[in-house]
């Protein structure tokens, strides 16, 4: 765990803040099922936090406290140095957290800009009312809004597609989309799980062209979930890692690739 | 008439400029697409944001005669750019934007640029790696600011805050900038721009302002272009054309040249804008056409039927109806009925519902390909020229267009054809000189003006038409004395949607071989529907079935070579499908997309040999660039198969 949260600047120039959130001892549990065992760790403003670990070390299961999908049965969240009441995940959101999924949960029948425009719900203010008869209130807001997504279309280079149906897209195009509908809510914290499956080489590289660009653009801070080592290595500052729900290492990529017990996990050694 | 300057001392781009602000302050002057919407800028505005930048040259410290690179795709700012880049009495010179670091490094160190212009960081980056084998740059400028806040900024510079210090500065600046841009003169260099290169490394052509605008307007006139004209600009900058369609023609017409939002939406900005007057690559046609094929073979029985009827007819009557010639009342309401269900919506889909003037040059068209268009009532044009020349060699004027010719002289040029057939031409638009490189100037143009343009041709008595029959250099004969034209038969190939491109070798042999490359857009979605599953291009490349249907398409260009006697000789023997796309990354196309013979005939010379030496298969590996620039290989087995030749007997049966 890190303590020193004096802010510093990256070698590329990023500035990193304070603690933005805090996760204290927290434990989750299904049953008799303990998929998160006491772990604690914090993301920092402006970082970017990878959450690695092996198949079923708990990554998701994280990634799910933090968004409020799951509520811990021991352990605090703190969020911007306050104590996190249990919440529902659209009080998170508007909190400023957004997301997208591991399995893509878009809307296939709409188009790519209507599946963005759902990402602005939280700054839309005019009742359902005004909405329906369009009054000049709702309308200058929708045009504010079509506005914001539109730069996000133009920073995700996806104007080509903007009236094609979500269905009709190939596999890495969609994880696109999914990534401008989470940006479109204007998040402080954007959560990431496994931005990369299933993706090939060049499609990699681009979506951590996006990450790096997201997170030196606006500013936002990024906690992600990824398999590809060599990927999480060259995006985040910090990596915390997981295996069987409780956390083997957390530190610099560097720090972390030398962690004994880190290789143990991942080339695997006989477990007693 | 050459020694007089312009009424009005038009003798400068900048001047034009001064003169459409003047005279045409509030019309629309540039568009570009940027957030879903069509942004606009008058002639008034564009001619605020050129003095903005020009001085910002000036605090920055351009000097006359300095050379500025200028690269990106194809937006307002950077047409701007060139113009600043004028008026300060420096010298634009665009470079292309997908030209891998290597070239740009030579043509940065051949002009000697001392300031760059970008269009975005992965441009800035390709000048930054250039840098380090020549270090002549000064200072970048950069256009769109995205990820650009981590670089050390001592030596790049965002373009608005360029223009912002020539706003700041323009009180003590202003003056200079006058003077300068006063001082332009009609022989002074306009620009400078770089030719492809089918052999050997780019040249770097100067034009003067008297070649620009002396060919701009000429060909303004030719075409009776006005300030109404909408054109999209989506071609490369680098490129000769561009140069002139969108500043030349664009700045002496005072008409509006819109920006496609990106290099992907260009057939959507197309539909969008309608321009008025259009021009493209034959590639750029032919990719149209394989698309409406694709569509077409997913649409309904009945569409897919009307569609071959109307188009059969269309065939017959369009091209004819577009030279005013008397068609029988019967045709011209089939014609109309056929317009009204299947040519205006068609049109409308390809976002040429308005051109009243069509033009296709770089490469010679297909007739097949070019009578599509005409038939569908799209003025489609040809002209013939070339960087040195400021393009205009030949075109044709309305009513007197055919596939098989360029057109006549443009006005103003002098056309003759030596001995040996190379065709030559000397005109108010002919090059000042090679940059830097005496000798090749001298070979090129001779001291009377005229200028070898390497191509063959003829002039066709009865019209007074040109015909190119092909590059000099590749036009020879076959070991048994008959004429080889390889482009020619290429180019038959090419109108099949299947084949991307073709390359066919037979100089000095006694029979003709060929390579081809397939369309991955037709071919794959062709497999798709026929549920052919493929891991990769090459893989596709060696389906049986896609090997069968290739095999169709040259046993049907042989029987139509066949009919040719000139050309009998040429037909194809034997041929291999590629299992890579021929590439400019890979030196073995031009970035205009001219295939480099001696290139591939080098790079490939296994697979020729085998193609001659009976072989039925062939083992190869060949080295490919990625796109980032890293190099690799791929391994494959290539299988050789014979074409169906049309004996010559049965052709004189």
């Amino acid at each position: 765990m890190t303590t020193d949260a004096t802010p510093y600047v990256t070698e590329d120039g990023r500035q990193i803040g304070g603690v933005m959130m805090d996760l204290r001892d927290i434990t989750l549990r299904f049953g008799g099922v303990e998929a998160i065992k006491s772990i604690s760790f914090d993301i920092r403003e402006g970082e970017i936090r990878a959450i690695i670990g092996p198949n079923g070390a708990g990554k998701s299961s994280m990634l799910n406290v933090i968004s409020g999908f799951y509520k811990p049965q021991e352990g605090e969240v703190h969020f911007r140095g306050k104590k996190r009441p249990p919440m529902k995940p659209y009080q998170v959101a508007r909190q400023g957290v957004a997301r997208t999924f591991q399995n893509i949960a878009l809307f296939e029948g709409m188009s790519v800009l209507d599946n963005i425009m759902t990402g602005r719900m939280g700054h839309i203010k005019s009742n359902m009312l005004a909405q329906a008869i369009w009054s000049g209130k709702a309308q200058r807001e929708e045009n504010e809004n079509r506005e914001a997504v539109e730069r996000i279309i133009d920073f995700l280079e996806i104007q080509a597609i903007r009236k094609t149906p979500v269905g009709r897209l190939p596999y890495g195009l969609k994880k696109r989309v999914e990534l401008a509908r989470a940006l479109a809510a204007e998040p402080d914290l954007l959560l990431l799980d496994e931005p990369m499956a299933g993706m090939n080489v060049e499609e990699k590289e681009d979506m951590s062209r996006f990450i790096l660009d997201v997170n030196d653009e606006f500013g936002t801070t990024i906690a992600l979930i990824e398999h590809d080592m060599g990927v999480v290595m060259d995006l985040s500052d910090r990596v915390v890692v997981m295996d069987y729900g409780r956390k083997i290492g957390d530190g610099t990529p560097d720090e972390v690739r030398n962690n004994q017990e880190v290789i143990d996990a991942y080339l695997g050694v006989a477990h007693d | 008439m050459s020694d007089q300057n312009q009424p009005d001392q038009l003798v400068s781009v900048p001047h034009l400029l001064a003169r459409n602000a003047r005279l045409h302050g509030d019309k629309a002057a540039y568009r570009e697409k940027e957030f879903g919407i069509w942004q606009s800028w008058t002639w008034a505005e564009t001619a605020d944001e050129v003095e903005a930048l020009a001085l910002g040259l000036l605090d920055l410290g351009v000097q006359r005669g300095d050379h500025i690179a200028i690269i990106g795709r194809n937006r307002p700012a950077l047409y701007w750019s060139m113009v600043a880049v004028q008026s300060v009495g420096a010298v634009p010179v665009p470079l292309y934007q997908d030209a891998v670091v290597e070239e740009m490094t030579y043509v940065l160190e051949n002009c000697g640029a001392r300031f760059a212009i970008a269009g975005d960081q992965e441009q800035v980056d390709k000048i930054i790696e250039a840098q380090q084998t020549v270090h002549g740059i000064d200072h970048v400028i950069y256009y769109d600011t995205r990820g650009m806040r981590k670089y050390d900024h001592s030596e790049i510079t965002a373009f608005a805050d360029i223009q912002n210090a020539g706003r700041a500065n323009a009180p003590s600046l202003s003056k200079e900038l006058n003077t300068r841009r006063d001082a332009l003169g009609y022989d002074d260099t306009c620009v400078m721009l770089y030719t492809s290169g089918t052999t050997g490394r780019p040249k770097g052509v100067v034009l003067s302002n008297r070649n620009v605008i002396e060919t701009s307007k000429n060909s303004s006139d030719f075409d009776h272009l006005s300030a109404g004209e909408e054109t999209l600009a989506y071609l490369p900058m680098a490129w000769v054309g561009d140069f002139i369609f969108s500043i030349g023609q664009a700045y002496w017409s005072a008409f509006c040249v819109n920006c496609p939002e990106s290099a992907e939406t260009m057939n959507a900005d197309l539909r969008e804008i309608g321009p008025t007057y259009f021009f493209a690559p034959p590639a750029i046609f032919e990719g149209h056409l394989t698309q409406v094929m694709i569509r077409m073979e997913d649409a309904s029985r009945f569409k897919r039927w009307m569609f071959a009827h109307f188009m059969e007819h269309a065939k017959k009557v369009g091209p004819k109806l577009l030279d005013g010639e008397t068609i029988g009342f019967g045709d011209r309401l089939r014609y109309g009925l056929g317009k009204y269900l299947v040519y205006g919506p068609l049109k409308n889909r390809l976002g040429m519902s308005r051109v009243r003037v069509g033009y296709t040059a770089g490469e010679a068209i297909g007739p097949e390909l070019f009578d599509f268009y005409r038939s569908l009532g799209i003025n489609l044009k040809q002209l013939y020229g070339q960087t040195e020349a400021t393009v205009f060699i030949t075109q044709q004027p309305d009513g007197e267009v055919r596939s098989d010719t360029v057109g006549v002289p443009s006005p103003g040029v002098e056309l003759k054809i030596a001995e040996s057939g190379e065709v030559f031409y000397r005109s108010p638009g002919t090059f000042v000189e090679y940059y830097g490189n005496p000798e090749s100037t001298a070979s090129t143009k001779d001291p009377e003006g005229w200028v070898a343009t390497g191509d063959a041709g003829f002039i066709e008595e009865s019209s007074g038409h040109l015909r190119i029959i092909d590059r000099i250099k590749d036009v020879s004969k076959m070991a048994d004395g008959s004429l080889f034209a390889p482009k020619y038969i290429e180019n038959k190939l090419k109108f099949y949607p299947n084949i991307l491109e073709a390359v066919v070798f037979g100089a000095g042999r006694d029979r003709c071989m060929a390579f081809i490359n397939i369309d991955l857009t037709a071919v794959g979605n062709w497999a798709e529907r026929n549920n052919i599953a493929y891991s990769s291009y090459q893989e596709l490349s060696q389906h049986p079935q896609v090997l069968d249907t290739v095999q169709a398409h040259i046993n049907a260009v042989n029987e139509s070579v066949a009919q040719d006697e000139m050309l009998a000789a040429c037909q194809i023997h034997r041929f291999l499908v590629l299992h890579k796309e021929l590439d400019a990354d890979d030196g073995e196309m031009t970035r205009t997309r001219k295939v480099r013979r001696a290139v591939i005939a080098e790079k490939f010379n296994d697979l020729i040999d085998a193609l001659y030496d009976g072989s039925g298969e062939i083992y190869t590996e060949t080295e490919v660039t990625y796109e980032d620039g890293r190099k690799g290989r791929i391994k494959a087995t290539l299988d050789i198969r014979d074409a169906a030749v049309v004996a010559k007997t049965q052709v004189a049966a």
